[in-house]
């Protein structure tokens, strides 16, 4: 019985998701537009509001190309590894007080385990088309997925030695009810650290270097077409989400706000995410890319010592202050 | 892997057991601007060698010429660099003057000159919106596309077309501009300026910016000339040519404009280079409209190059028809001086050269075209050699090559 409902959970986690995932494409791309001096989709539904639906239709009936010399099972497991490493995540995030699937001790930890994880199918898909734009995108991936998953794990240790748990409802819970009880003070330097390795970590701009159109035409993705192609895509718009939610788990305290909501416990954590969202966005619309090698120099020259600073830091300060 | 595209060029081995592989990128690739293909030797992501291939949009261009009369190759010159075909045109045709000595009335000169400056903003425009594409920073894309777009529409007020214009003609220019045009000109001008601070602001002091542009892609001022770089790419080097200065030519004698100069020979050296071009052209422009003088549009001694106007009673004597008597004309036109004349004009990419081989006919008996694009392709084997595959694509955007104009 128990499993039962636990599955329903997870389809009702899963629907959910897929629709805001469905729909931060259009929000991204109505943002986009309007910064850009241009209205975004119009076209389908309502100011375009059909068109993540009509996106999604197309890409299910495109044909599903595969390239004689890629290496089949490779080629056909690499989306469904990054998706699956990108949803399994999502269970261990609370969205609200209880609102968790999995409430485990090392949540922060499995976050990072399955962002590790998902990098592999980026690598995978890279490798396993035989193309050599592909592979260089796999590559840049590889790199800059090894350098900024030690920045990232670094910059959040400042808030495990805060909190004093790796799970992610205690977390927030240690910061209290408080609106500016949030991490994101005492941690500002850890947010920076964490606010740059994120970006990289799910290969947005300015750090979109595995898939640099310009340079690498499509990177690891070039020779995936329909659905192949969307699941990709997904997976990198729910490991926005996923980084958005760690964001504002650990900085921004979580489903807490300025003033409670009573009948809608999630509201200011959906809230806080679709800031991090727009902040992407935002960041997309405004800046140029980095090259491999200067992106390199950020992660391991500026961003772990700066990390590792914060570490050192915030030790210090809690074994003075207790 | 792959049959070596470079047999032919030593290319060095780097120390250690570094795995060398070729990447054929493009002819359809999104950065190459057009159908260019560059053959790379890659280890890993360091380009060892580099040899651009063209000919892809090869039409056969200086041929076709010489088939055609005067005037008639006119058209042909919008195919060159059809950014910025209005520039062509007036080359083309500063080129036949010479040639045929033929006098330009001054009213004419001056809207020559504006239209070609016209044209190098939105060619300069257009290389902007790319360049800064190809390195990632998309909003400006837009931005560019915004402006040029306006004066498209201009060009499409004055002479109907939006990209391939031929409004200029041997001896003048086709139809004179109306108050309408020059008053929306005007209004462009005004506000160019804040729109040129809105680029800058996004991109000029943006960090990621200028560190994929500053020491990327240097050129020495002798490297330059030696690699026979012209235009920005010339200029941001550090050599001061600019043949709208040193041979005046149309009004550009009669008007105050600087030529922005480079130190570093960077692509950022060409960037800054280019953004001032954009200015000084707003500024030319401004002193065309302050100072048209009015009078005819076409030269009295070219009357049978241009199209005359129906009611022409040259026409009228020849022919039952219009169109039969333009062809009568065309045909018989007097005996022209024999000789040869190369004639560079400064078009947005840098120096276009039309050489021509009269021998006395109403037809050229060779013209060739020196491009500036295929010359810059020329030089990105030079350039782009030991750096890496994204400051290739950097390069290629801030050398501003067109397709068209190389292949011809």
């Amino acid at each position: 019985m128990e499993i039962l409902l636990l599955i329903v959970w997870i389809v009702i986690l899963f629907t959910v998701v897929m629709l805001h995932v469905a729909y931060a494409t259009y929000f991204e791309r109505k943002i986009i537009g309007h910064m850009q001096v241009r209205l975004g989709p119009m076209r389908v539904g309502w100011h375009g509001l059909l068109q993540p639906i009509a996106d999604g239709v197309k890409s299910f009936f495109k044909e599903d190309i595969i390239p004689e010399n890629a290496d089949r099972p490779t080629f056909l497991a690499a989306p469904i590894i990054c998706l699956v490493a990108m949803m399994s995540s999502l269970a261990v995030l609370p969205f609200a007080k209880g609102w968790v699937l999995a409430d485990i001790d090392i949540g922060l930890l499995f976050v990072f385990a399955m962002s590790s994880l998902a990098s592999y199918g980026v690598v995978l898909a890279g490798w396993s088309s035989n193309s050599k734009y592909s592979f260089l995108g796999g590559m840049r991936s590889m790199a800059q997925v090894i350098s900024y998953e030690i920045s990232m794990g670094l910059s959040l240790v400042g808030v495990m030695l805060l909190a004093g748990s790796l799970n992610l409802s205690a977390i927030v819970e240690a910061q209290g009810d408080r609106f500016l009880g949030m991490y994101l003070l005492p941690q500002c330097l850890g947010f920076f650290v964490f606010f740059i390795s994120m970006l990289a970590e799910t290969n947005r701009v300015p750090f979109d270097l595995p898939e640099a159109e310009t340079e690498l035409v499509s990177g690891y993705c070039t020779e995936y077409s329909g659905m192949r192609y969307a699941i990709f895509f997904m997976a990198e718009y729910i490991g926005m989400m996923v980084m958005a939610s760690i964001g504002t788990l650990c900085f921004l305290g979580g489903w807490h706000g300025p003033f409670p909501v009573p009948f809608f416990p999630p509201l200011w954590f959906v809230l806080k995410v679709y800031l991090f969202m727009f902040i992407f966005i935002w960041i997309r619309a405004t800046l140029p890319r980095y090259r491999y090698d200067q992106l390199m120099d950020l992660g391991w020259k500026m961003l772990i010592p700066l990390a590792l600073a914060n570490i050192v830091l915030t030790a210090c300060l809690k074994a003075i202050l207790t | 892997m792959s049959r070596p595209l470079m047999q032919h060029l030593e290319v060095p081995v780097p120390d250690g057991e570094g795995e060398r592989y070729s990447l054929r990128m493009g002819p359809q690739h999104p950065a190459t601007h057009g159908v260019l293909r560059v053959d790379l030797e890659l280890d890993g992501e360091t380009i060892l060698a580099c040899m651009p291939q063209v000919g892809y949009l090869h039409r056969g261009i200086e041929k076709l010429a010489e088939s055609r009369t005067y005037a008639q190759g006119l058209i042909l010159t919008d195919r060159l660099d059809y950014i910025a075909a209005m520039a062509n045109n007036v080359g083309y045709c500063v080129a036949v003057e010479r040639l045929l000595s033929i006098s330009v009335p001054l009213r004419a000169k001056y809207i020559r000159t504006m239209v070609a400056e016209m044209s190098r903003i939105c060619s300069h425009l257009l290389w902007l919106a790319t360049h800064a594409l190809d390195i990632g920073a998309m909003t400006v894309f837009l931005y560019c596309f915004r402006e040029r777009e306006i004066l498209l529409d201009l060009f499409e007020e004055l002479c109907g077309a939006r990209l391939t214009f031929s409004y200029p003609r041997i001896g003048g220019v086709r139809q004179d501009v109306t108050a309408g045009f020059i008053s929306e000109l005007q209004r462009f001008l005004d506000i160019f300026p804040s729109k040129m601070e809105e680029y800058e602001t996004l991109i000029d002091t943006n960090r990621i910016w200028l560190k994929r542009t500053v020491g990327v892609g240097k050129v020495t001022g002798e490297e330059a000339l030696a690699l026979g770089l012209t235009g920005a790419c010339l200029r941001g080097s550090g050599i001061d040519y600019d043949i709208r200065k040193h041979q005046p030519y149309d009004a550009y004698g009669l008007v105050d404009f600087e030529v922005p100069l480079g130190r570093d020979g960077d692509i950022y050296a060409r960037y800054r280079c280019r953004m001032e071009e954009l200015h000084q052209s707003a500024r030319i422009i401004q002193q065309c409209i302050d100072q048209l003088p009015p009078g005819p549009i076409v030269g009295p001694d070219a009357p049978d190059l241009v199209m005359p106007a129906k009611a022409s009673p040259r026409i009228a004597a020849g022919a039952t028809t219009y169109g039969a008597g333009l062809i009568k004309l065309i045909r018989d036109r007097g005996p022209y001086l024999a000789g040869d004349i190369y004639v560079a004009t400064e078009v947005p990419k840098g120096e276009l050269g039309f050489y021509f081989i009269s021998d006395g006919s109403s037809r050229p008996y060779r013209m060739h075209i020196r491009s500036p694009s295929f010359i810059h392709i020329g030089a990105m084997a030079a350039i782009a050699k030991g750096g890496l595959v994204a400051d290739l694509i950097a390069n290629i955007g801030s050398l501003d090559i067109v397709l068209g104009e190389s292949d011809r």
